[in-house]
């Protein structure tokens, strides 16, 4: 461990900072060019984390201690999340204290917290989204366990900057199980992040809302870290992914070169998943709030059958 | 002499002793709340910490063994010290301590049994639970097991006015007693002929396989109906929301825990070396409780009942665990087997802090609200924040989050499930895999259900007015609370020393310890060439300098103004605490996906309806399926037999007459 590791570490935590709400804008706008509208500017997400932060917070009076500290502490998840993550390196010296199942556990801890300060003010809309921010969550988390599960046994082991550098060390070669586990992942994804069919991030509409039910009493400040922590969490989720399901480039050393590498590659992968999400967002229609049990169980059923094809043909 | 004194085992004797003198100093003033609450529930405090610092002291020597010239003639009572009992006697400890000093400020007058009594039984209890750990003969086992249940029993039914509370303590001694039985017989077959009831002669016989295999099957039977398996689980949402507080916390955190300790004993130690198909038993009934008790405390409105359906979640939980652990040590995989048996007793140990915690916590909330139903609670945060907060760090440690101590245990577990499809058996080595998706629906319904239960009792307006008075938990209470939490954090943070401690129960098992030796005391590297790791303290460092470094930041290059308001709620306004989500609507998702597990009565009003009343039943399918038939059968036999008794003094004389002749008879 020297001084380079450590300052390979925070800037790649700095890139996931400056680069979550440019991907989540990135998003939007191929969204609006793919619905025919007029698209806003990649900088819009930006504009408006600065814009809330500018402003007096408005609290509810009944609002206690949890409420205030809740934003810190899932945008501290989203980011610890980030450092855990190998985005560009997977020689890094924070990557050790945390394998993909704490991972899971972290982003438990920021949903809980999320879901806790929604409940606290007592209004009917918070502890509605409360409830089915939990619901979806303890029908993804299994699923998104199971897929760490297969790959684990694929690389024998749970550390994820391990599993990125032995899957991208392979031949390239399409494994059955992997690709079922790709699909059951993606569908985690939507689901986790609020995107359609499962949540529409875009809506207002005080009955089908989960993600934007939980933020109704934030302002301000605390708005604009829950908005980034979303937008961060969106971006962790995406890395997960590649470091899964596409390893290549990650650097493995911290030769300049191929850090640059990485840092192009990961702004290609990026380009393109965003691409890919706008596109299932639009070409699917949200589902009611008690199908989406029924989608998450399917994506948990392609966890297993990949599990399944795993053990069975070692493929 | 000297040297016999200073034992540890005669250190421990001394220590369940002065429980004893305790608990019948309570009769010299048994309605003096100052004596019994101020003086005797602290000093049992003090017995219990100074037993956890005997038995972590102690830990790593070697096995000791005592015969005290106690009880029946020619059977004296057999002791014996260790590693497996240390453990558990630290786990008793440790855990008693916090829940006693709690108890100095909670028991009250008007609250059924005099605290005298109460102070009795509790310590009883206590002193109960610690022979059994060191007891080496079937005799003072179940002795100190009868010991246990009996104390237990007056301490469920300490309100014993309510008949609820009377039939819920019935039902208790029922079970607890049916398990006796089974673990009485399974000590009658693990005695293998020799007839001598000491442990070291059941680990000299010799079994033949069926009936070791039976006598495995009668240990989970009774073991597991003391821990609230499914489906011998009926009595605990019953039995332990009926006892005050700081009992429902040590028969939770504790009791549930001395039949994980029981069932160990037998099957690692008693039985040699297990067979790796029993273990499917206890792995399938755990995965089925883990489920079962998560999904129905997710459905419950009442705040105690909740937490013991936790409970069986998490019983669950270990006893999986067990199960996974019995395979791999009879499948011949050791290594394996010694991390999946640490995850189990770092579970048991995790769970005897935050359930204690939890209930404390309601005991609390209870005394000061009257309130046990979550309808009626709400934002109690800002009445009781002292209660409040220590609670959330149980809640979210339950809940299996980073970096408290559910995490750990739940993360050990998972890694010793990457194990199982080495296991050398076909078809069973595909299906072990799935446990661990179980396993990770369980844990994610339990946060689940810790949100609904803090974020109903703590978060929100109060949902009743009367409790807006209410006051934080007193200074003794305040300090068994903050115990507890500290140990949940500790138990987190310090994985490896928390480790380096079960591993010398594995050594003790013939299972070895965990390979890790190499790796820093920070770093939790189970096993090496996997290179999984987890260090919990970085992890805790992190996110804290990053929660820190973004209030301080936005404070430096933005500003801190507050507005205090009305809350937005869409701008409806007219908010009042009636229209919150309640417990009921927050257990609505979960009833309506796992629909087939409950049997609902629902009853909704009609429109023309004056006094408009909905009401909805939740039972339990068990119940109805298992428990009521053999119910009816007993009745049907009793009264058949009841036919004998004809209430004339000519008849029983005509019955003795008989059973003489037939006597006379056979010895002919």
């Amino acid at each position: 461990m020297n001084a380079f590791d450590w300052i390979v570490q925070l800037s790649g935590i700095a890139i996931a900072l400056a680069a979550a709400p440019g991907f989540h804008g990135w998003v939007n706008q191929c969204r609006a060019w793919l619905q025919n509208k007029s698209a806003p500017s990649l900088l819009q997400p930006y504009r408006e984390i600065r814009k809330l932060f500018h402003k007096d917070a408005v609290i509810a009076e009944n609002a206690s201690r949890l409420f205030l500290l809740a934003p810190y502490v899932v945008f501290g998840a989203m980011a610890t999340a980030a450092a855990i993550i190998p985005s560009i390196a997977t020689r890094l010296p924070f990557t050790q204290a945390a394998d993909a199942i704490a991972l899971v556990g972290l982003l438990a801890t920021a949903r809980v917290f999320m879901s806790l300060a929604a409940m606290d003010v007592g209004t009917a809309f918070g502890t509605l989204g409360a409830r089915r921010e939990m619901m979806i969550g303890f029908l993804a988390e299994p699923a998104l366990l199971l897929v760490i599960f297969v790959v684990s046994l694929t690389c024998a082991t749970t550390a994820l900057p391990i599993i990125a550098e032995r899957l991208s060390a392979q031949s390239f070669a399409l494994y059955p199980s992997l690709a079922f586990t790709a699909i059951a992942f993606t569908m985690v994804l939507l689901a986790e992040n609020a995107r359609i069919p499962v949540d529409n991030p875009a809506t207002h509409l005080e009955l089908t809302m989960i993600h934007e039910a939980l933020l109704l009493e934030y302002s301000a400040r605390h708005l604009a870290l829950m908005e980034w922590a979303a937008a961060l969490k969106l971006f962790n989720y995406a890395c997960i992914g590649f470091a899964v399901f596409a390893p290549w480039g990650i650097a493995t050393n911290h030769a300049p070169v191929n850090l640059a590498l990485a840092v192009a590659l990961l702004g290609v992968k990026l380009t393109i998943a965003g691409g890919g999400l706008a596109l299932i967002e639009t070409v699917s229609a949200k589902l009611r709030v008690f199908a989406a049990p029924e989608f998450l169980a399917t994506a948990f059923l392609f966890a297993v059958l990949g599990l399944l094809v795993r053990l069975l043909l070692g493929a | 002499m000297s040297q016999a004194i200073a034992s540890p085992l005669a250190l421990c004797l001394a220590l369940l002793t002065a429980w004893c003198v305790v608990g019948f100093a309570g009769l010299v003033r048994p309605m003096s709340i100052a004596f019994v609450g101020r003086t005797l529930f602290p000093l049992g405090a003090l017995c219990g910490a100074a037993l956890a610092i005997v038995a972590v002291a102690t830990l790593d020597q070697p096995t000791e063994q005592m015969i005290l010239p106690i009880g029946l003639p020619d059977l004296p009572a057999h002791l014996r010290l260790d590693a497996l009992s240390r453990v558990f006697l630290l786990l008793l400890g440790a855990a008693s301590a916090g829940i006693s000093i709690f108890a100095a400020g909670y028991f009250r007058h008007g609250e059924g049994t005099a605290p005298g009594l109460l102070c009795v039984q509790y310590h009883l209890f206590l002193a109960g639970m610690g022979f059994i750990l060191i007891a080496d003969d079937a005799y003072a086992f179940m002795l100190a097991w009868e010991t246990m249940a009996l104390a237990s029993y007056f301490l469920v039914t300490t309100q014993h006015r309510i008949p609820e509370i009377r039939r819920a303590g019935f039902l208790y001694l029922l079970i607890a007693h049916v398990g006796a039985s089974a673990i009485l017989l399974c000590f009658g077959i693990l005695q293998g002929g020799s007839w001598q009831f000491t442990f070291d002669a059941m680990r000299a016989a010799h079994l033949a396989p069926p009936w070791a295999a039976l006598a495995f099957c009668l240990a989970l039977a009774g073991f597991g109906a003391k821990a609230g398996l499914v489906p011998l689980h009926v009595w605990l949402p019953e039995a332990h929301p009926a006892a005050p507080s700081p009992v429902s916390a040590l028969m939770s955190g504790v009791m549930l825990k001395t039949a994980l300790y029981g069932m160990i004993r037998v099957s690692f130690d008693l039985l040699g070396q297990p067979v790796w198909w029993w273990g499917l038993l206890p792995l399938s009934l755990g995965l089925l409780s883990a489920l079962y008790g998560a999904v129905f405390a997710a459905a419950q409105t009442d705040m105690k009942r909740l937490l013991a359906y936790s409970s069986i979640e998490n019983i669950g939980i270990i006893f999986t665990g067990l199960g996974l652990a019995i395979v791999f040590a009879g499948a011949g995989m050791r290594a394996a087997a010694a991390l999946t048996l640490i995850a189990v007793l770092y579970h048991a140990m995790n769970h005897a802090f935050m359930k204690s915690l939890l209930f404390l916590g309601t005991g609390a909330v209870l005394h000061a609200t009257g309130e046990r139903s979550l309808g009626h609670l709400g934002g109690l945060i800002h009445r009781m924040p002292w209660v409040a907060w220590t609670t959330l760090v149980g809640a979210l440690a339950i809940a299996g989050l980073p970096p408290l101590n559910g995490f750990v245990s739940e993360w050990l577990l998972l890694q010793s499930f990457l194990f199982a499809h080495t296991v050398p058996h076909p078809f069973i080595n595909m299906l072990l895999p799935l446990g661990a998706a179980l396993i990770a629906l369980a844990a994610a319904l339990a946060g689940y259900v810790m949100v609904k239960f803090f974020g109903v009792i703590f978060l929100g307006q109060p949902r009743d007015p009367s409790i807006s008075k209410a006051r934080d938990a007193g200074f003794a209470e305040r300090i068994g609370l903050a115990w507890l939490a500290l140990g949940c954090a500790l138990l987190g943070l310090f994985p490896n020393h928390v480790i380096a401690m079960f591993a010398t129960v594995t050594r003790q098992l013939g299972l070895g310890a965990l390979p890790m030796s190499d790796a820093p005391w920070w770093l939790l590297l189970p096993i090496p060439e996997r290179q999984s790791s987890y260090a919990p303290l970085a992890f805790f460092a992190v996110i804290l300098i990053v929660v820190v470094s973004a209030i301080y930041g936005v404070r430096l290059f933005y500003h801190q103004r507050i507005r205090r308001g009305a809350a937005w709620d869409c701008g409806f306004g007219g908010l009042n605490s009636r229209m919150q989500d309640t417990a009921e609507g927050f257990g609505q998702p979960i009833r309506h996906l796992f629909q087939p597990f409950f049997a609902i009565v629902r009853e909704l009003p009609s429109p023309f309806d004056r006094a408009p009343a909905y009401r909805l039943e939740i039972g339990d399918r068990i119940w109805i399926g298992l428990y009521l038939p053999v119910g009816v059968l007993v009745r049907f036999i009793a009264d058949r037999v009841a036919w004998l008794q004809q209430g004339r003094i000519a008849t029983y004389l005509l019955y003795s007459f008989a059973t003489l002749v037939v006597l006379l008879a056979l010895a002919l």
